[in-house]
Protein backbone atom coordinates (compact mmCIF):
# COMPACT_ATOMS: atom_id res chain seq x y z
CA UNK A 1 0.00 0.00 0.00
CA UNK A 2 1.57 3.19 -0.94
CA UNK A 3 3.14 5.56 1.97
CA UNK A 4 1.19 8.03 0.73
CA UNK A 5 -2.07 7.10 2.46
CA UNK A 6 -3.39 7.48 6.17
CA UNK A 7 -4.44 5.46 7.81
CA UNK A 8 -7.15 5.01 10.97
CA UNK A 9 -6.13 4.58 14.35
CA UNK A 10 -7.70 1.33 14.05
CA UNK A 11 -5.52 -0.01 10.54
CA UNK A 12 -3.56 -2.70 12.61
CA UNK A 13 -7.54 -4.33 13.97
CA UNK A 14 -8.37 -4.24 10.41
CA UNK A 15 -5.25 -6.69 9.19
CA UNK A 16 -5.59 -8.77 12.16
CA UNK A 17 -9.11 -9.63 10.86
CA UNK A 18 -8.11 -10.72 7.66
CA UNK A 19 -9.64 -7.28 5.91
CA UNK A 20 -8.46 -6.51 2.39
CA UNK A 21 -7.36 -2.97 2.37
CA UNK A 22 -7.71 -0.09 -0.14
CA UNK A 23 -7.22 3.45 -0.72
CA UNK A 24 -10.26 5.43 -0.69
CA UNK A 25 -10.25 9.09 -0.67
CA UNK A 26 -6.36 9.10 0.36
CA UNK A 27 -7.14 6.75 3.22
CA UNK A 28 -5.71 3.44 3.84
CA UNK A 29 -9.50 1.51 4.15
CA UNK A 30 -10.82 -1.51 4.82
CA UNK A 31 -12.78 -2.65 1.81
CA UNK A 32 -13.61 -5.95 3.20
CA UNK A 33 -13.20 -8.73 5.35
CA UNK A 34 -15.30 -11.52 4.39
CA UNK A 35 -17.19 -10.26 1.26
CA UNK A 36 -19.01 -7.59 0.16
CA UNK A 37 -22.18 -9.25 -0.35
CA UNK A 38 -22.08 -11.33 3.58
CA UNK A 39 -21.10 -7.91 4.85
CA UNK A 40 -24.03 -6.32 3.21
CA UNK A 41 -27.00 -9.24 3.90
CA UNK A 42 -25.35 -8.97 7.68
CA UNK A 43 -26.12 -5.14 8.14
CA UNK A 44 -29.39 -5.57 6.32
CA UNK A 45 -30.36 -8.97 8.54
CA UNK A 46 -28.68 -8.26 11.88
CA UNK A 47 -25.78 -5.63 12.38
CA UNK A 48 -22.60 -4.97 11.41
CA UNK A 49 -19.89 -2.67 12.67
CA UNK A 50 -17.62 0.47 10.99
CA UNK A 51 -14.51 2.09 11.13
CA UNK A 52 -15.26 5.44 10.12
CA UNK A 53 -12.43 7.09 11.19
CA UNK A 54 -11.40 8.76 8.36
CA UNK A 55 -14.31 11.22 8.58
CA UNK A 56 -13.51 14.00 9.57
CA UNK A 57 -14.69 16.49 12.69
CA UNK A 58 -14.79 20.32 12.83
CA UNK A 59 -15.52 21.70 15.74
CA UNK A 60 -17.04 25.13 15.73
CA UNK A 61 -17.44 27.50 18.91
CA UNK A 62 -18.26 30.84 20.04
CA UNK A 63 -20.61 33.21 20.34
CA UNK A 64 -20.36 33.82 16.58
CA UNK A 65 -19.96 29.77 15.68
CA UNK A 66 -24.50 29.55 14.69
CA UNK A 67 -23.57 32.91 12.41
CA UNK A 68 -20.77 31.56 10.88
CA UNK A 69 -22.32 27.72 9.96
CA UNK A 70 -25.77 29.35 8.78
CA UNK A 71 -23.47 30.86 6.20
CA UNK A 72 -21.81 27.88 5.48
CA UNK A 73 -24.53 25.34 4.81
CA UNK A 74 -28.01 24.96 3.30
CA UNK A 75 -30.20 24.00 6.04
CA UNK A 76 -31.30 25.95 8.98
CA UNK A 77 -28.78 25.14 12.10
CA UNK A 78 -31.44 27.99 13.90
CA UNK A 79 -33.74 25.12 14.43
CA UNK A 80 -31.27 22.22 16.14
CA UNK A 81 -31.92 21.82 19.97
CA UNK A 82 -29.11 20.86 21.96
CA UNK A 83 -28.55 17.11 21.21
CA UNK A 84 -29.64 17.44 17.68
CA UNK A 85 -27.81 16.70 14.21
CA UNK A 86 -28.64 17.74 10.79
CA UNK A 87 -27.76 16.88 7.56
CA UNK A 88 -26.48 19.90 4.71
CA UNK A 89 -24.59 20.27 1.91
CA UNK A 90 -22.24 23.11 2.28
CA UNK A 91 -22.22 25.33 -0.97
CA UNK A 92 -20.10 27.66 -3.03
CA UNK A 93 -21.22 30.79 -4.66
CA UNK A 94 -22.84 28.70 -8.06
CA UNK A 95 -24.60 26.38 -5.84
CA UNK A 96 -22.40 24.00 -6.66
CA UNK A 97 -21.34 21.22 -3.46
CA UNK A 98 -18.10 21.81 -1.28
CA UNK A 99 -19.05 18.86 0.77
CA UNK A 100 -22.08 17.11 2.21
CA UNK A 101 -21.83 17.64 6.36
CA UNK A 102 -23.47 16.51 9.33
CA UNK A 103 -23.92 19.40 11.90
CA UNK A 104 -24.66 18.70 15.29
CA UNK A 105 -25.44 20.59 18.25
CA UNK A 106 -23.75 20.83 21.65
CA UNK A 107 -25.08 23.89 23.13
CA UNK A 108 -26.31 27.26 21.92
CA UNK A 109 -21.98 27.90 21.09
CA UNK A 110 -20.74 24.47 20.65
CA UNK A 111 -21.32 22.16 17.36
CA UNK A 112 -19.36 20.44 15.03
CA UNK A 113 -19.73 19.49 11.42
CA UNK A 114 -18.70 15.62 10.78
CA UNK A 115 -16.98 16.03 6.88
CA UNK A 116 -15.91 13.50 4.19
CA UNK A 117 -12.49 11.81 4.54
CA UNK A 118 -11.53 13.49 1.09
CA UNK A 119 -12.23 16.96 1.86
CA UNK A 120 -11.17 17.15 5.21
CA UNK A 121 -8.19 19.99 3.97
CA UNK A 122 -10.60 21.28 1.44
CA UNK A 123 -13.32 22.07 4.18
CA UNK A 124 -11.36 23.49 6.51
CA UNK A 125 -9.83 26.06 4.63
CA UNK A 126 -13.45 26.71 3.03
CA UNK A 127 -14.95 27.40 6.74
CA UNK A 128 -11.65 29.64 7.81
CA UNK A 129 -12.08 31.94 4.82
CA UNK A 130 -15.38 32.91 5.41
CA UNK A 131 -14.51 33.27 9.35
CA UNK A 132 -14.73 36.59 9.51
CA UNK A 133 -16.58 36.94 13.09
CA UNK A 134 -13.72 35.07 15.27
CA UNK A 135 -15.46 31.82 15.77
CA UNK A 136 -13.22 29.44 16.93
CA UNK A 137 -13.01 26.28 14.37
CA UNK A 138 -10.67 23.30 15.19
CA UNK A 139 -10.12 20.41 13.08
CA UNK A 140 -10.34 17.42 15.72
CA UNK A 141 -9.79 14.67 12.99
CA UNK A 142 -7.36 13.02 14.27
CA UNK A 143 -8.70 13.44 17.67
CA UNK A 144 -11.65 11.45 16.98
CA UNK A 145 -12.36 7.93 16.15
CA UNK A 146 -15.74 7.20 14.40
CA UNK A 147 -17.40 3.43 14.93
CA UNK A 148 -20.89 2.78 13.15
CA UNK A 149 -23.22 0.20 14.43
CA UNK A 150 -26.10 -0.54 12.20
CA UNK A 151 -28.54 -3.06 12.12
CA UNK A 152 -31.48 -4.01 13.75
CA UNK A 153 -29.64 -5.40 16.61
CA UNK A 154 -27.59 -2.56 16.79
CA UNK A 155 -29.71 -1.20 19.76
CA UNK A 156 -29.28 -4.40 21.86
CA UNK A 157 -25.88 -4.49 21.31
CA UNK A 158 -25.35 -1.10 22.49
CA UNK A 159 -27.80 -1.10 26.07
CA UNK A 160 -25.25 -3.69 26.84
CA UNK A 161 -22.40 -1.56 27.16
CA UNK A 162 -23.95 1.99 27.46
CA UNK A 163 -25.60 3.36 30.91
CA UNK A 164 -27.80 5.61 28.62
CA UNK A 165 -31.10 4.55 27.75
CA UNK A 166 -31.03 4.48 23.74
CA UNK A 167 -34.20 4.30 23.07
CA UNK A 168 -34.69 7.79 24.09
CA UNK A 169 -32.18 8.99 21.37
CA UNK A 170 -34.76 10.09 18.55
CA UNK A 171 -33.28 9.86 14.90
CA UNK A 172 -30.93 12.47 14.32
CA UNK A 173 -30.36 13.04 17.85
CA UNK A 174 -27.24 12.09 19.96
CA UNK A 175 -26.04 12.38 23.51
CA UNK A 176 -23.09 11.79 25.70
CA UNK A 177 -22.47 9.10 27.80
CA UNK A 178 -20.26 5.88 28.40
CA UNK A 179 -19.71 2.79 26.57
CA UNK A 180 -17.84 0.19 28.60
CA UNK A 181 -17.10 2.89 30.79
CA UNK A 182 -15.36 5.24 28.05
CA UNK A 183 -16.78 8.94 27.51
CA UNK A 184 -17.93 8.85 23.89
CA UNK A 185 -21.09 10.67 21.92
CA UNK A 186 -23.72 8.36 20.79
CA UNK A 187 -25.45 9.44 17.57
CA UNK A 188 -28.86 7.62 15.90
CA UNK A 189 -27.17 8.14 12.68
CA UNK A 190 -26.29 6.08 9.61
CA UNK A 191 -25.35 5.96 6.16
CA UNK A 192 -27.15 2.46 5.71
CA UNK A 193 -30.66 2.77 5.90
CA UNK A 194 -31.10 0.81 9.07
CA UNK A 195 -31.63 1.64 12.86
CA UNK A 196 -28.32 2.03 13.94
CA UNK A 197 -25.50 4.86 15.87
CA UNK A 198 -22.66 6.29 14.88
CA UNK A 199 -20.00 6.72 18.14
CA UNK A 200 -17.20 9.02 18.86
CA UNK A 201 -14.35 8.45 20.98
CA UNK A 202 -11.28 9.58 21.62
CA UNK A 203 -8.57 8.56 20.04
CA UNK A 204 -6.59 6.98 22.76
CA UNK A 205 -9.86 4.86 23.09
CA UNK A 206 -10.33 4.07 20.15
CA UNK A 207 -9.07 0.55 20.30
CA UNK A 208 -10.91 -0.38 23.18
CA UNK A 209 -14.33 0.80 22.04
CA UNK A 210 -13.63 -0.95 19.12
CA UNK A 211 -12.61 -4.19 20.81
CA UNK A 212 -15.57 -3.67 23.26
CA UNK A 213 -18.15 -3.17 20.36
CA UNK A 214 -17.06 -5.75 17.80
CA UNK A 215 -16.63 -8.27 19.83
CA UNK A 216 -20.43 -7.79 21.18
CA UNK A 217 -21.30 -7.59 17.18
CA UNK A 218 -19.56 -10.71 16.97
CA UNK A 219 -21.34 -12.73 19.51
CA UNK A 220 -24.92 -11.36 17.98
CA UNK A 221 -23.76 -12.81 14.80
CA UNK A 222 -22.75 -9.82 13.28
CA UNK A 223 -19.70 -9.10 11.30
CA UNK A 224 -17.18 -6.01 10.80
CA UNK A 225 -18.45 -4.24 7.91
CA UNK A 226 -16.32 -2.63 4.82
CA UNK A 227 -16.45 0.10 2.56
CA UNK A 228 -17.38 -1.90 0.18
CA UNK A 229 -21.02 -3.22 1.89
CA UNK A 230 -20.89 0.33 3.09
CA UNK A 231 -21.34 1.37 -0.67
CA UNK A 232 -24.06 -0.67 -1.90
CA UNK A 233 -25.97 -0.44 1.22
CA UNK A 234 -25.78 3.84 1.13
CA UNK A 235 -26.71 3.37 -2.83
CA UNK A 236 -30.15 1.11 -2.32
CA UNK A 237 -30.86 4.19 -0.03
CA UNK A 238 -29.78 6.64 -2.62
CA UNK A 239 -27.53 8.45 -0.20
CA UNK A 240 -25.40 10.46 -2.00
CA UNK A 241 -21.40 9.51 -2.27
CA UNK A 242 -19.54 12.45 -2.50
CA UNK A 243 -17.17 12.57 -5.51
CA UNK A 244 -19.79 10.33 -7.31
CA UNK A 245 -23.13 11.73 -7.02
CA UNK A 246 -22.44 14.91 -5.67
CA UNK A 247 -19.55 17.46 -6.15
CA UNK A 248 -18.96 20.90 -6.99
CA UNK A 249 -20.37 21.06 -10.79
CA UNK A 250 -23.30 20.12 -9.03
CA UNK A 251 -26.25 21.88 -7.13
CA UNK A 252 -28.56 19.78 -3.98
CA UNK A 253 -31.90 20.87 -5.94
CA UNK A 254 -30.35 19.00 -8.74
CA UNK A 255 -29.52 15.91 -7.03
CA UNK A 256 -32.63 15.80 -4.64
CA UNK A 257 -31.61 17.11 -1.92
CA UNK A 258 -34.37 20.13 -2.20
CA UNK A 259 -35.29 19.52 1.14
CA UNK A 260 -32.01 20.49 2.59
CA UNK A 261 -31.79 23.97 1.51
CA UNK A 262 -33.58 26.27 4.06
CA UNK A 263 -34.12 29.18 1.28
CA UNK A 264 -36.39 31.40 4.15
CA UNK A 265 -34.03 31.37 6.59
CA UNK A 266 -32.01 34.25 5.26
CA UNK A 267 -28.74 34.62 3.06
CA UNK A 268 -26.07 32.26 3.05
CA UNK A 269 -23.59 30.80 0.08
CA UNK A 270 -25.06 29.73 -2.49
CA UNK A 271 -28.55 31.24 -1.97
CA UNK A 272 -28.91 33.66 -4.85
CA UNK A 273 -27.48 30.89 -7.25
CA UNK A 274 -29.88 28.46 -5.80
CA UNK A 275 -33.27 30.61 -5.48
CA UNK A 276 -32.32 31.11 -9.22
CA UNK A 277 -32.28 27.96 -10.14
CA UNK A 278 -35.31 27.04 -8.04
CA UNK A 279 -37.17 29.81 -9.97
CA UNK A 280 -35.54 28.89 -13.51
CA UNK A 281 -36.55 25.29 -12.76
CA UNK A 282 -34.51 22.26 -12.21
CA UNK A 283 -32.95 21.08 -16.02
CA UNK A 284 -31.88 17.77 -14.57
CA UNK A 285 -32.28 15.86 -11.59
CA UNK A 286 -30.18 12.31 -9.98
CA UNK A 287 -32.87 9.53 -10.52
CA UNK A 288 -32.44 5.59 -9.44
CA UNK A 289 -32.86 2.98 -12.15
CA UNK A 290 -32.91 -0.22 -12.37
CA UNK A 291 -31.25 -2.06 -15.39
CA UNK A 292 -33.97 -4.64 -17.10
CA UNK A 293 -30.95 -7.23 -18.14
CA UNK A 294 -27.90 -8.89 -16.44
CA UNK A 295 -25.83 -5.07 -17.62
CA UNK A 296 -24.08 -4.07 -14.57
CA UNK A 297 -23.93 0.37 -14.67
CA UNK A 298 -20.59 1.66 -12.98
CA UNK A 299 -19.65 5.70 -12.90
CA UNK A 300 -19.13 7.33 -15.86
CA UNK A 301 -21.40 4.95 -18.13
CA UNK A 302 -23.11 6.62 -20.78
CA UNK A 303 -26.69 7.07 -20.54
CA UNK A 304 -29.26 7.40 -23.63
CA UNK A 305 -33.04 8.22 -24.29
CA UNK A 306 -33.44 6.56 -27.55
CA UNK A 307 -30.31 7.48 -29.64
CA UNK A 308 -30.06 10.71 -27.76
CA UNK A 309 -26.94 10.76 -24.69
CA UNK A 310 -28.87 12.45 -22.16
CA UNK A 311 -26.35 12.05 -19.05
CA UNK A 312 -23.53 9.82 -17.02
CA UNK A 313 -23.98 7.34 -14.15
CA UNK A 314 -22.97 8.53 -10.94
CA UNK A 315 -22.72 5.05 -9.23
CA UNK A 316 -24.08 1.92 -9.94
CA UNK A 317 -23.47 -1.48 -8.56
CA UNK A 318 -25.59 -5.11 -8.33
CA UNK A 319 -27.82 -4.67 -5.38
CA UNK A 320 -27.71 -7.34 -3.04
CA UNK A 321 -30.63 -6.83 -1.25
CA UNK A 322 -33.18 -6.67 -4.31
CA UNK A 323 -31.15 -9.21 -6.47
CA UNK A 324 -30.87 -6.73 -9.48
CA UNK A 325 -28.37 -4.05 -11.07
CA UNK A 326 -29.16 -0.36 -10.03
CA UNK A 327 -27.60 2.75 -10.52
CA UNK A 328 -27.78 6.72 -10.25
CA UNK A 329 -27.69 9.24 -13.03
CA UNK A 330 -28.63 12.70 -13.80
CA UNK A 331 -30.98 12.74 -16.26
CA UNK A 332 -32.62 15.74 -18.49
CA UNK A 333 -36.16 16.68 -16.73
CA UNK A 334 -38.18 15.29 -19.58
CA UNK A 335 -36.59 11.84 -18.77
CA UNK A 336 -36.59 11.63 -15.25
CA UNK A 337 -39.93 10.39 -14.83
CA UNK A 338 -40.75 6.97 -12.94
CA UNK A 339 -40.80 4.23 -16.07
CA UNK A 340 -38.61 6.24 -18.49
CA UNK A 341 -37.05 3.93 -20.70
CA UNK A 342 -33.00 4.67 -20.77
CA UNK A 343 -30.09 2.84 -21.87
CA UNK A 344 -27.05 2.26 -20.53
CA UNK A 345 -23.88 1.67 -22.44
CA UNK A 346 -21.96 -0.61 -21.31
CA UNK A 347 -18.57 -2.16 -23.18
CA UNK A 348 -19.90 -0.56 -26.26
CA UNK A 349 -23.20 -1.92 -25.94
CA UNK A 350 -26.78 -0.45 -24.79
CA UNK A 351 -28.64 -2.33 -21.93
CA UNK A 352 -32.21 -1.11 -21.26
CA UNK A 353 -32.94 0.23 -17.79
CA UNK A 354 -36.19 1.93 -16.56
CA UNK A 355 -35.84 4.91 -13.83
CA UNK A 356 -37.41 3.95 -10.76
CA UNK A 357 -38.87 5.31 -7.69
CA UNK A 358 -36.10 5.47 -4.54
CA UNK A 359 -34.64 4.90 -2.00
CA UNK A 360 -34.18 1.74 -3.65
CA UNK A 361 -34.75 -0.43 -0.39
CA UNK A 362 -37.17 0.30 2.31
CA UNK A 363 -35.97 -1.20 5.64
CA UNK A 364 -38.54 -3.31 7.63
CA UNK A 365 -36.95 -2.08 10.87
CA UNK B 1 -4.30 -23.96 -5.04
CA UNK B 2 -2.17 -23.48 -8.66
CA UNK B 3 -2.13 -26.70 -10.25
CA UNK B 4 0.89 -28.11 -11.67
CA UNK B 5 -0.16 -29.13 -15.45
CA UNK B 6 -1.56 -25.19 -15.95
CA UNK B 7 0.33 -22.98 -17.65
CA UNK B 8 -0.68 -19.39 -16.39
CA UNK B 9 -0.43 -16.07 -17.57
CA UNK B 10 1.10 -12.47 -16.16
CA UNK B 11 -2.74 -11.31 -15.82
CA UNK B 12 -3.97 -14.42 -14.01
CA UNK B 13 -5.52 -16.85 -16.66
CA UNK B 14 -4.76 -20.42 -16.52
CA UNK B 15 -4.99 -22.74 -19.78
CA UNK B 16 -5.24 -26.24 -19.66
CA UNK B 17 -3.22 -27.99 -22.61
CA UNK B 18 -5.41 -30.80 -24.33
CA UNK B 19 -4.15 -31.66 -27.56
CA UNK B 20 -4.64 -28.25 -30.37
CA UNK B 21 -7.40 -27.45 -27.33
CA UNK B 22 -6.77 -25.78 -24.88
CA UNK B 23 -9.22 -25.13 -21.53
CA UNK B 24 -9.43 -21.36 -20.69
CA UNK B 25 -10.67 -20.16 -16.82
CA UNK B 26 -9.05 -17.65 -14.03
CA UNK B 27 -6.60 -18.81 -11.29
CA UNK B 28 -7.32 -18.90 -7.73
CA UNK B 29 -5.61 -16.03 -6.94
CA UNK B 30 -7.08 -14.20 -9.15
CA UNK B 31 -10.90 -14.99 -8.37
CA UNK B 32 -9.81 -14.27 -4.22
CA UNK B 33 -8.69 -10.88 -5.98
CA UNK B 34 -11.88 -10.55 -7.83
CA UNK B 35 -14.46 -11.88 -4.95
CA UNK B 36 -18.48 -12.18 -5.57
CA UNK B 37 -18.85 -12.38 -8.49
CA UNK B 38 -22.28 -11.64 -10.40
CA UNK B 39 -21.63 -11.61 -13.70
CA UNK B 40 -19.30 -12.96 -16.55
CA UNK B 41 -19.60 -11.63 -20.35
CA UNK B 42 -18.93 -15.06 -22.46
CA UNK B 43 -17.62 -14.20 -26.07
CA UNK B 44 -19.40 -16.32 -29.01
CA UNK B 45 -18.42 -19.65 -30.03
CA UNK B 46 -16.37 -19.09 -33.55
CA UNK B 47 -15.49 -15.77 -32.71
CA UNK B 48 -11.69 -15.33 -33.05
CA UNK B 49 -8.99 -14.48 -30.40
CA UNK B 50 -5.99 -13.36 -30.38
CA UNK B 51 -3.17 -14.14 -27.71
CA UNK B 52 -3.29 -11.62 -24.91
CA UNK B 53 -6.26 -9.51 -26.10
CA UNK B 54 -9.16 -9.11 -23.75
CA UNK B 55 -12.26 -11.90 -24.39
CA UNK B 56 -14.17 -12.22 -21.31
CA UNK B 57 -15.04 -9.78 -19.08
CA UNK B 58 -16.06 -11.09 -15.51
CA UNK B 59 -17.82 -8.58 -13.20
CA UNK B 60 -17.95 -8.29 -9.32
CA UNK B 61 -20.17 -6.37 -6.84
CA UNK B 62 -17.37 -3.80 -6.78
CA UNK B 63 -15.98 -3.55 -10.22
CA UNK B 64 -15.44 -4.89 -13.84
CA UNK B 65 -12.21 -7.24 -14.97
CA UNK B 66 -10.89 -8.20 -18.56
CA UNK B 67 -9.98 -11.64 -19.16
CA UNK B 68 -6.88 -12.31 -21.22
CA UNK B 69 -6.70 -15.10 -23.81
CA UNK B 70 -3.75 -17.32 -22.89
CA UNK B 71 -3.49 -17.94 -27.28
CA UNK B 72 -4.73 -17.16 -30.04
CA UNK B 73 -7.43 -19.15 -32.10
CA UNK B 74 -11.28 -19.97 -32.04
CA UNK B 75 -13.78 -20.38 -29.83
CA UNK B 76 -15.26 -23.77 -29.82
CA UNK B 77 -17.26 -24.05 -26.45
CA UNK B 78 -18.15 -22.13 -23.73
CA UNK B 79 -19.12 -22.61 -20.12
CA UNK B 80 -22.85 -21.58 -20.34
CA UNK B 81 -23.26 -22.35 -16.95
CA UNK B 82 -21.75 -19.49 -15.41
CA UNK B 83 -24.80 -17.97 -17.09
CA UNK B 84 -26.98 -18.41 -14.42
CA UNK B 85 -23.88 -19.12 -11.49
CA UNK B 86 -21.11 -16.76 -12.38
CA UNK B 87 -20.16 -17.75 -8.27
CA UNK B 88 -18.60 -21.17 -10.00
CA UNK B 89 -15.52 -19.16 -10.69
CA UNK B 90 -15.17 -18.52 -6.90
CA UNK B 91 -15.87 -21.86 -5.94
CA UNK B 92 -13.94 -23.67 -8.03
CA UNK B 93 -11.86 -21.85 -10.29
CA UNK B 94 -10.22 -24.78 -12.16
CA UNK B 95 -12.73 -27.22 -12.20
CA UNK B 96 -16.59 -25.70 -12.84
CA UNK B 97 -15.63 -22.37 -13.24
CA UNK B 98 -13.72 -22.87 -16.26
CA UNK B 99 -14.71 -20.10 -18.70
CA UNK B 100 -14.18 -21.22 -22.61
CA UNK B 101 -11.61 -23.96 -24.48
CA UNK B 102 -10.29 -22.33 -27.66
CA UNK B 103 -8.53 -24.36 -30.85
CA UNK B 104 -5.25 -23.08 -31.34
CA UNK B 105 -4.42 -21.36 -34.26
CA UNK B 106 -0.50 -21.33 -33.40
CA UNK B 107 -0.09 -24.20 -30.41
CA UNK B 108 3.78 -22.66 -30.20
CA UNK B 109 2.50 -19.53 -28.57
CA UNK B 110 1.74 -21.67 -25.44
CA UNK B 111 5.63 -21.42 -24.75
CA UNK B 112 5.29 -17.99 -23.73
CA UNK B 113 2.90 -18.60 -20.97
CA UNK B 114 4.22 -19.30 -17.44
CA UNK B 115 4.52 -22.59 -15.69
CA UNK B 116 3.44 -22.96 -12.10
CA UNK B 117 6.61 -22.01 -10.34
CA UNK B 118 6.98 -19.16 -12.41
CA UNK B 119 3.75 -17.85 -11.69
CA UNK B 120 3.76 -18.65 -8.28
CA UNK B 121 7.41 -16.68 -7.83
CA UNK B 122 5.47 -13.87 -9.49
CA UNK B 123 2.66 -13.58 -6.84
CA UNK B 124 4.47 -14.10 -4.06
CA UNK B 125 6.98 -11.27 -5.43
CA UNK B 126 3.32 -9.16 -5.81
CA UNK B 127 2.57 -9.87 -2.45
CA UNK B 128 6.03 -8.40 -1.28
CA UNK B 129 5.97 -5.31 -2.91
Amino acid sequence: MSDNLKQTPLVEIHKQLGARMTGFGGWEMPIQYSSIVAEHKAVRSNVGIFDLSHMGEIEIRGARALSLIQKLVTNDVSKLRNGRALYSPMCTESGGIVDDVLVYRFTASRYMLVVNASNIDKDCDWVHSHNKNGAEICNVSDETVLIALQGKNARTILQRLTDVDISTIDYFAFTEGKVDGIPVVISRTGYTGEVGFEIYVETNYGEEVWNTLHAATTSEGGEPIGLGARDTLRLEMKFCLYGNDIDESTTPLEAGLGWTVAFRKGEFIGSDALTRQNEEGIKRHLRGFKMLDRGIARSHHKVYHGNAPVGEVTSGAPSPSLGCNIGLAYLPTEWSKRHTSINVEIRGKRHPAEVVATPFYKSSN
Amino acid sequence: MFPAELKYMESHEWAKSEGDLITVGVSDYAQQEIQDIVYVELPEIGQKLEQKKEFAVIESVKAAFDIYAPASGEVVEINVELEDTPECINEDPYGAGWIIKIHLSNPGELDNLMSVDEYRAKIEAEAEA
